[in-house]
């Protein structure tokens, strides 16, 4: 009988790696009984599904509003224009 | 392209790309880091070495395409550097949080809440990215630098396991880690309407 903590570990891997066919069966069964962690499964493929969207989107999380400080950002031009400098002299 | 072999001339101009993809990098590497200095750093050292190799750049591929690549092998030197990935110590040892969440029989000690039962709707939801990022940010810096390479970049399982110089069950043992502290994070911070619902 596959516990919940064993269900939680394929679903994750089930997500990076084709699961073996034991494995899988293992988990199709556990998933019949178990309601809790038919709603775990989901929740995991959402955090992929938000994962996907966040790290494909210009915004990576949807914020535009987060940006370079301006102290930082001036103290990286600094740093260019010493660099271009440099390079050409 | 009829153009022949010479790439079309493309001037070094870092102030621009500052101007124009600083955000947007700093966005990129902020999440993967969850350190505001860190990811200051991370958007100089692209831009500086994006000057060192603006010649072989030559304009083929998307500017910041191309700048984000750069963004994404200073975060694995980043990663590397930690000298936390690649020893992975812990990996041997118990996880004494994630054991916690189950009891002796291995079954949820407290169940997972409810999320809602339209996840599209979830997804559309301006608290729930904020929850996102927030617990993204929170992870131990080791397991945010691969999970953050599977779940937002996508990169295979076998590249992350050559860039970390980690075998397969130590990557996999480290995603689980990861995926349940940024899943229970966000389970907490209460993301469907019910927050904390379902029995336990």
């Amino acid at each position: 009988m596959t516990a919940c903590k064993r269900a939680s570990e394929l679903i994750s891997r089930s997500l990076d790696q084709p699961l073996n066919w034991r494995e899988r069966l293992a988990l199709a069964f556990h998933l019949c009984v178990c309601g809790v962690c038919r709603r775990f499964r989901r929740q995991m493929h959402l955090l992929q599904r938000a994962g996907r969207a966040a790290g494909g989107s210009e915004s990576t999380g949807g914020d535009d509003a987060v940006t370079l400080g301006d102290e930082a950002r001036e103290r990286i031009r600094r740093t260019l224009s010493d660099q271009a400098r440099g390079d050409a002299g | 392209m009829t153009d022949g072999e010479r790439p079309p001339p493309v001037p070094a101009d870092p102030a621009r790309w500052l101007d124009d993809h600083g955000d947007y990098l700093y966005r990129f590497a902020l999440a993967r880091v969850g350190d505001h200095t860190a990811a200051e750093d991370l958007v100089q050292e692209t831009l500086l070495a994006a000057l060192r190799s603006a010649d072989r750049f030559g304009g083929r591929a998307r500017e910041r395409t191309w700048l984000t690549s750069i963004l994404k092998n200073k975060l694995i030197d980043r990663f590397r550097r930690q000298g936390r990935l690649p020893a992975l110590g812990e990996v041997g040892t118990a996880d004494d949080w994630l054991n916690g969440l189950y009891d002796g029989n291995g079954h949820w000690k407290a169940a997972p809440g409810r999320w809602g039962s339209d996840p599209a709707e979830l997804l559309q939801r301006r608290e729930f990215w904020d929850a996102f990022e927030r617990c993204l940010a929170a992870l131990p810096e080791r397991l945010r630098g691969v999970l953050s390479q599977r779940l937002l970049d996508d990169v295979p399982a076998q590249e992350v396991c050559r860039k970390f110089g980690i075998s397969a069950p130590n990557l996999w043992t480290l995603l689980h880690r990861a995926r349940m502290r940024l899943w229970h994070c966000l389970d907490r911070q209460g993301v469907g309407p019910l927050p904390g619902g379902g029995k336990s």
